[in-house]
């Protein structure tokens, strides 16, 4: 096996309208059995991709959120959100799911993986990925 | 694809998956079973069951390594490893069962 790389997952889009997001979750899902050093990004509309409440009866579409909450349970445990992304759109992390993962070192302790970040932090963690997917 | 069951049509894609998870019923996994000589017994059900309810939970169908640490937490360790779920889904357990479940190929399968 070679040597874990670092992933990072960039989501930028609104959850439906576009396929982006939807597909963006799948490729997580995919690689995620690579086991390698997996987080994701939600900037810009991509926010909205983790807002609590997603009705899509009238649309028409597959409400796809629940699935983010199975992201855990694939060892994807770091969902970075940028906090002026969720400013801009006037939310708080009370608007957003949840999303917890269950670490197995910590007597399977339930831990946040959503967290906050500003702009300049995130531009940091960029910075330390060795691979980058933008959605 | 289709299959005829009882006088009705079952849409199912190219590999045999359900097209429509809300026609899914025991009978259906049961006819899937026996069309790869299989039959279901309870151990089966168990896990065809908690696929089940995992989809309608999650709005997924688990890959077969968070299927079986998933397994392994809800039925006891003796049951959460690959060997156990092999023998009772030769054909892989999470394509296997998540097909008579009636539920689309796992994602992250291929």
């Amino acid at each position: 096996m070679s040597q874990t790389r670092k992933f990072m997952y960039i989501n930028r889009h609104a959850p439906y309208g576009t396929v982006y997001a939807l597909e963006g979750l799948e490729v997580v899902l995919i690689g995620a059995a690579f086991e390698q050093d997996v987080c994701m990004a939600f900037i810009g509309d991509g926010v909205f991709q983790l807002k609590q409440g997603q009705d899509t009866t009238d649309s028409g579409m597959k409400n796809f959120s629940p699935a983010y909450r199975a992201l855990g349970d694939y060892e994807v445990n770091r969902l970075y959100v940028e906090r002026e992304s969720l400013e801009e759109r006037g939310l708080t992390e009370a608007d957003l799911m949840p999303l917890t993962w269950e670490d197995e070192e910590d007597d399977w302790a339930e831990k946040p993986s959503i967290q906050l970040v500003s702009r300049a932090q995130l531009s940091g963690l960029l910075e330390e990925q060795d691979v980058i997917f933008n959605f | 694809m289709a299959f005829e069951l009882n006088g009705k049509t079952y849409e199912t894609d190219e590999e045999g998956y359900l097209a429509d998870l809300s026609d899914w019923n025991n009978d259906v996994a049961g006819y899937m079973a026996k069309e790869d000589d299989c039959d279901l017994s309870e151990y089966h059900w168990e896990v065809i069951n908690f696929l089940r309810e995992y989809y309608d939970e999650y709005q997924i169908a688990p890959a077969v390594r968070v299927l079986t640490k998933a397994i392994g937490k809800k039925l006891g360790k003796d049951k959460g490893n690959s060997k156990y779920l092999y023998e009772l889904f030769p054909y892989g357990p999470a394509k296997q069962a998540c097909k008579y479940a009636g539920l689309p190929k796992p994602t992250g399968c291929v």
